[in-house]
């Protein structure tokens, strides 16, 4: 009995004890690496990246152990003297098929997940993000919702030309928005991504990739999010003055949540002018699908 | 060329004296000359305008420049550098080197040699001028993406026009180039006996011709759409955006290839010689070069694959793409097969050509990882980019450049270079610009895009050590700058062969070289002792 009781205890000690130092890696490690991510794709990328790099280092170690071991090797001053080999067609043959292998051994996985990612069949629900110079525009194709998404105030403020405002003292400096994507977990999402004006590209590195936003084009791509939380993220194309300052705010949340934020949005946004209008064509949207 | 004793013999004829006789110079060395010192130029006002962008991105927030003034220094320093610095600084190498390389006299076509060269000093004039303009210059990024590029105010038709001349320019030079390596070889001198820095030129002249009027087409589609009415990008008139960024890609990767080709060329030349051993797999690097060529041409699009491509396509331009990595590969193996069992000695020149095998090599790595199409969706438009290119660029092309001056300065001169400044620059360089580059692949990872005046404060800490390191990289230039000077003005005497292990026929003629560089051709039995 005490035993058990005493366990939870340690445990929870413990855990604080050892998430000291193990989270100020985490946090260190996240500065320097791909994001592990929320949604399957984005830990499918996160392993190929990983795979991939370390293949490159010990590529690299070989290559370079090479090169350092002849600099301290074959040096003159070490009376080196210079063989006048320059040829072996057996050696040429091999190190041009050794990589070939390689890269088709790599090419496989990469296969696979691209094939992952341009699967947007069977999604639970639509939505339309529109790109604007410079805030994004989110419409919720089934349900008839939409809003516009802006840099919050106290960035605003902050990151204007010597304003003197210490970026460090701005809750999530340049990555706060007035109005939030919500969206619920574990549902396939279908994002279609296009612009009004100049191209953009709505990423947010937790889900795993970015996907233009091009006026004249509607391009899909997919999501689904495993876990609560908030996800930030920027645009990522050159979309003119202020392309640094439009981020992306996603914010996952249980079935049931969504649900009573959803019927809010509907109530809020019930009485607008264009709402008939927005809805027709959202309509036409849904049917693509 | 100032020496009196060598004008004499070689019945140097200047019909005019001062700034008339680089005006109308017709000869390979004069013009030479004037593409590098204009290269030089180039880097350094290249190289401040990187120095604005490392500055306010030194700290999170906006503290120097707004942000309109921000995007067009980085679309300038990226014009700058790639038409302005690295491509004349080739074209200067090419005409100083392949006429003495091949046993000609001058090149082929000298008016159209002094002709290339004069249109640039005119469209960097007028590129550079839009920076004084009202709205500024141009910030819609080098790759001029419409629809955003169209909103550039009067810079526009400047930039464009700007183009226009480069892409003349480089076209001259490429025909030249290609008219007097296949016309103007002494007898003897065979193809597959011509050093690699002329084959890898050859190559990169054929790209030129290949890419550059294609450019052109792009850019003026562009002018049309603007001014004339048409809507060739415009999605609303019925056009493609999109179209645009296959058409500049269809020239924007040989063009990469453009920029690094003759670097592979003057490692190939410089490795050798310091490692006292022949190049090995001197036929492989041929086609090693020849193969990258032909890929850089099927590859386009994979600087665009978040743009929404079908499957089909993402998958033939990821696997063309990491495919690129098996001919240069072979390159890396075949520099570093020269250095084992050799007997190598570590003059500048060999320091810089070292560093570039070794950090284009990690350049190479992060552009296979840019390759697998499923990743760049992350990748893409990141910092991690920046990091890549910058590291082909900078420590590949630039390097290389770098590492040819020391190599072949006191043959151009007369006069040995300051070894020991140039060793302070080698190492300064070095590190410094590791540690500019380097923490750039971490801020891509962790999610910093590309081309942003200001960023979240998760991004501080590397970003102040990258400007650091940009600070000090751009500073050590000066000192290679000192180097040059000290070098042109006097030194000690550089002897014909100038160094120890150096082959080909440039080192069979004095130092500095006669105005004509071959009259006669050389005998085939020098041809053959330049060999290895």
């Amino acid at each position: 009995m005490t035993i058990s009781r005493s366990r939870p205890r340690l445990r929870t000690t413990l855990a604080a004890v050892l998430s000291m130092p193990s989270m100020a890696a985490l946090a260190d490690w996240s500065k320097l690496n791909l994001p592990f991510g929320v949604t399957p794709y984005s830990h499918t990328i996160y392993h190929l990246h990983n795979i991939i790099m370390w293949i490159c280092v010990a590529i690299g170690v070989i290559v370079f152990g090479a090169i350092f071991y002849s600099i301290f090797k074959f040096r003159k001053s070490q009376g080196a003297v210079a063989a006048q080999w320059h040829e072996s067609t057996l050696v040429e043959i091999l190190w041009t098929i050794v990589p070939l292998l390689i890269l088709i051994a790599m090419s496989v996985p990469a296969t696979k997940a691209l094939i992952m990612m341009e699967d947007v069949s069977k999604s639970d629900l639509t939505i339309k993000v529109t790109g604007y110079q410079w805030k994004w525009r989110y419409d919720y194709v089934n349900d008839g919702v939409g809003f516009f998404s802006t840099l919050g105030q106290s960035s605003n403020v902050a990151r204007q030309l010597k304003s003197g405002i210490d970026p460090h003292s701005v809750d999530n400096y340049l990555l706060e928005v007035d109005h939030e994507l919500v969206v619920p977990i574990n549902k396939k999402i279908r994002f279609l991504t296009t612009a009004s004006d100049v191209i953009h590209s709505w990423w947010v590195p937790d889900l795993g990739w970015k996907r233009d936003a091009i006026p004249g084009y509607i391009n899909e791509s997919w999501a689904l999010i495993e876990k609560e939380g908030t996800y930030r993220g920027q645009c990522a194309e050159l979309c003119g003055k202020d392309h640094g300052f439009m981020p992306i705010v996603v914010r996952a949340v249980s079935e049931a949540d969504y649900k009573a934020w959803l019927e809010k949005m509907k109530a809020e946004q019930a009485p607008a002018p264009h709402a008939s209008n927005e809805l027709s064509n959202n309509t036409l949207l849904a049917q693509r699908r | 060329m100032s020496d009196a004793a060598i004008h004499d013999e070689h019945h140097d004829h200047h019909p005019y004296g001062g700034m008339t006789r680089w005006l109308t110079t017709t000869n390979h060395k004069d013009i030479g000359t004037m593409y590098l010192v204009f290269a030089l130029i180039m880097f350094f006002i290249g190289g401040a305008m990187a120095m604005v962008i490392r500055l306010e991105l030194f700290q999170p927030g906006l503290q120097f420049v707004d942000p309109v003034f921000f995007n067009s220094m980085t679309t300038m320093h990226a014009l700058v550098m790639i038409f302005g610095a690295v491509m004349p600084a080739w074209t200067g190498f090419a005409n100083w080197l392949i006429p003495m390389m091949i046993g000609a006299p001058d090149m082929a076509l000298p008016r159209l040699n002094n002709w290339s060269f004069w249109i640039l000093p005119f469209a960097f004039t007028l590129l550079l001028s839009t920076l004084f303009m009202p709205g500024g210059g141009p910030a819609g990024g080098w790759t001029m993406y419409p629809p955003l590029v169209l909103q550039t105010g009067a810079a526009f038709p400047f930039l464009i026009f700007s183009i226009h001349f480069m892409g003349a320019s480089s076209i001259a030079g490429a025909i030249n180039i290609i008219a007097t390596v296949f016309n103007l070889r002494a007898p003897g001198m065979t193809l597959m006996k011509l050093p690699l820095f002329v084959w890898t030129w050859i190559i990169t002249a054929f790209l030129l011709i290949a890419s550059m009027p294609v450019l052109a087409g792009a850019v003026t589609m562009l002018l049309t759409d603007k001014f004339f009415g048409t809507a060739f990008f415009s999605a609303a008139g019925g056009g493609d955006p999109v179209m645009f960024q296959h058409i500049f890609w269809f020239f924007g990767h040989p063009e990469v290839y453009i920029l690094i080709l003759p670097a592979f060329g003057i490692a190939s030349a410089i490795i050798p010689t310091f490692a006292r051993k022949p190049l090995f797999g001197y036929a492989s690097m041929v086609y090693a070069a020849a193969s990258i060529a032909f890929l850089s041409f099927i590859v386009w699009a994979h600087h665009m694959f978040t743009v929404g491509m079908p499957l089909a396509g993402e998958l033939f331009f990821m696997y063309a793409t990491v495919l690129i990595a098996v001919p240069t590969g072979v390159k890396v193996f075949n520099w570093v097969a020269t250095m084992w069992q050799s007997s190598m000695t570590f003059e500048t020149p060999m320091l810089f050509a070292i560093a570039f095998v070794v950090l284009f090599t990690i350049g190479g790595f992060s552009g296979l990882m840019l390759g697998v199409t499923p990743i760049d969706f992350q990748y893409q438009d990141t910092y991690f980019v920046v990091a890549h290119f910058h590291y082909v660029l900078v420590t590949g092309a630039i390097f290389s450049i770098m590492a040819g001056t020391y190599f072949w300065l006191p043959k151009w001169t007369g006069h040995m270079y300051d070894e020991g400044l140039g060793k302070l620059h080698f190492w300064l360089s070095t590190i410094s610009v590791n540690v500019l580059f380097f923490p750039q692949h971490f801020l891509g990872l962790a999610g910093m895009p590309r081309r942003i005046p200001d960023y979240a404060v998760q991004f501080a800490d590397w970003n102040m050590v990258s400007s650091i390191g940009g600070f000090v990289f751009g500073g050590s230039q000066i000192l290679f700058l000192v180097v040059i000077v000290k070098c042109v003005r006097g030194g000690q005497k550089a002897t014909d062969r100038v160094w120890e292990g150096a082959h080909g026929l440039e080192w069979t003629l004095p130092s500095p070289p006669p105005y004509h560089s071959f009259s006669t051709p050389p005998a085939p039995a020098t041809i053959e002792g330049g060999m290895r």
